[in-house]
């Protein structure tokens, strides 16, 4: 069962991952594929494990105030900035619909 | 033409009260320098982890428990994905599989036709509270094109409310709204103060025929008070109907409220419907809560959270606190929920009337009535009063034991909202406003006037 064209653009809108080539596209096919061995256990009635972690115990940490003020810092990885403020664009710019992107998946 | 039954559902994000955030040691604090209350987590920056803040689990607990809700010993933690400039991580720490408080229920009233003597009682059910981030803030600059973030409330910790569509108007929705706001600031788990961003509400509101399935719904937000709930929710359903009236459809969509228009207008920047791709928060494990049955014998006690304990030390809520009133001073619900309604009043009620002789049932109308309209007028609060409940008791001692008529009574009050400094007493022999007790003299001052009449 192979991928489709809706869904790899869905991705590639979502995750603003770029399957740049058909090497991409296989990757991630055989990827579903071997995650797809799953469905060959039984797991009727069993209660889904998310995490080896679910045992453990989950810290609590009081309510002190124990960071912060290192705005210099911060604005140090800022490739612009206003007044302390990050900059960003006035909106989301979203990918451009497939028709209009240059992409390998236009060809598919 | 058949009658339309609008349905209105809210989610309710409520600001956790705490020194920290969610998941990392910053401050928690309004109005601050941007970026200063920010910590590497915060910002997202490699390497960083959530660590829960034991204080916001709590104030969910209580804010559960409040609501009649059943408390999910284990609840887990899940990322939402979605990108934003405020929010740097390009998701959200939330509960979407088990949050950690499900099915309650918040009972609130309101007056009919706005007439106080006709009150009406209704419960709305609440599906669930969970534990998630808040993003940071997003300031738009339209001139220079561009977006200032600042993270300072990224990851403050939010509670989010969702309650069932069980409400059928604005009304209805800005009293529920009401209640809990109350009742989260008796608990102390949000301050819920609307106007500085610690309370949000959403709508979710449809139309449909009797006997029909429910309706498209459409999502309002943008709304900054209880007031524009109201309105909002009204100007949807009436747009909803009118559209529908006229062979239109509705589009399942996010719509924001207008304030200045009254109205609520598609929002911009929806691309479609989003597909937050939920996945379980890897790095945070199971929430883990106790009762006095489940409590482990060999753990740190800091470490648990008893959630028996949390309900034994529950405040009196606003319901418990009205019945008290009504039932200690033998004043009127309607009275009880105006008391209530304003910060301050009651305590204030309740001081006065230790202070007096006056029976409480009289005391509550010069609070009401004088006092509170007084307040209203100069858009004071109670704290702000510039008569005391000392002062006020000592007027109402004077009208009590018929030193002064209740017209004189309001005269002196005036005067003394001036705050100036003078007690009743001076004011009422300033202005001479003594009542006569003496029969003669009141017969002479009558047989005074009745003789002036006929000279006229």
């Amino acid at each position: 069962q192979k991928v489709s064209v809706e869904v790899l653009d869905h991705l590639e809108h979502l995750a603003l991952v770029d399957f740049r080539d058909s090497e991409g596209v296989e990757r991630l096919q055989k990827a579903i594929q071997f995650a797809d061995q799953l469905h060959e256990v039984n797991t009727d009635g069993v209660e889904p494990m998310d995490s080896v972690l679910e045992d453990r115990c989950l810290y609590l940490r009081e309510d002190d105030v124990t960071e912060g003020n290192c705005t210099k810092d911060l604005l140090e990885n800022a490739r612009e900035k206003v007044e302390e403020y990050f900059v960003a664009p006035p909106g989301n710019i979203p990918l451009p619909k497939l028709e209009e992107r240059d992409t390998f998946l236009q060809g598919s | 033409l058949a009658p339309w039954i609008p349905v209105v559902g809210l989610e309710i994000h409520a600001q956790i009260s705490s020194n920290s955030k969610l998941f990392s040691g910053s401050q928690v604090q309004f109005a601050a320098p941007p970026n200063s209350l920010v910590s590497f987590f915060d910002a997202s920056l490699p390497g960083t982890l959530p660590v829960l803040n034991r204080r916001c689990v709590e104030a969910a607990v209580m804010t559960g428990l409040a609501l009649n809700c059943s408390i999910n010993k284990k609840s887990l933690f899940d990322r939402k994905h979605y990108f934003y400039a405020d929010l740097p991580a390009g998701y959200q720490i939330t509960q979407q599989r088990v949050p950690i408080a499900v099915n309650g229920s918040l009972s609130y009233s309101f007056c009919i036709d706005n007439k106080m003597s006709q009150m009406v009682t209704k419960t709305v059910r609440i599906k669930q509270i969970q534990l998630e981030q808040d993003s940071g803030k997003s300031l738009h600059d339209g001139t220079r094109s561009q977006t200032l973030v600042d993270l300072n409330r990224a990851g403050v910790g939010l509670m989010e409310v969702v309650m069932e569509p069980d409400m059928c108007c604005g009304e209805e929705a800005a009293a529920a709204v009401r209640e809990l706001q109350l009742i989260l600031q008796t608990l102390g788990s949000s301050q819920a103060v609307m106007a500085e961003g610690q309370l949000r509400v959403d709508a979710n509101v449809s139309v449909h025929h009797p006997g029909e399935p429910y309706g498209v719904r459409t999502e309002v937000k943008n709304i900054n008070s209880i007031r524009f709930l109201a309105k909002a929710v009204d100007y949807e359903i009436q747009r909803q109907i009118e559209e529908l009236e006229n062979g239109g459809t509705i589009l399942n969509e996010t719509r924001a409220f207008d304030s200045k228009l009254g109205c609520t207008v598609p929002m911009r920047d929806k691309e479609g419907k989003q597909d937050y791709r939920f996945m379980p928060e890897p790095n945070l494990p199971p929430l883990i809560l106790y009762d006095a049955k489940s409590l482990p014998a060999n753990m740190n006690h800091q470490q648990v959270i008893n959630i028996d304990w949390i309900h034994e030390r529950l405040p009196d809520l606003p319901s418990v606190k009205r019945e008290k009133l009504v039932e200690q001073y033998g004043i009127l619900p309607e009275h009880s929920f105006t008391l209530l309604n304003e910060d301050g009043l009651a305590e204030f009620f309740e001081s006065v009337a230790k202070q007096t002789q006056m029976k409480p049932k009289k005391v509550i109308g010069w609070i009401l009535n004088d006092l509170l309209s007084y307040l209203k007028q100069h858009s004071l609060t109670v704290k702000e009063s510039p008569v005391s409940s000392f002062l006020l008791a000592d007027l109402l001692n004077l009208l009590e034991k018929k030193e002064i008529s209740s017209t004189a009574a309001k005269q002196v009050l005036a005067e003394l909202w001036k705050g100036e400094g003078k007690t009743p007493l001076e004011i009422v022999k300033e202005q001479k406003l003594e009542l006569l007790q003496d029969q003669k003299e009141l017969e002479q001052i009558c047989q005074a006037v009745i003789d002036e009449q006929e000279n006229q």
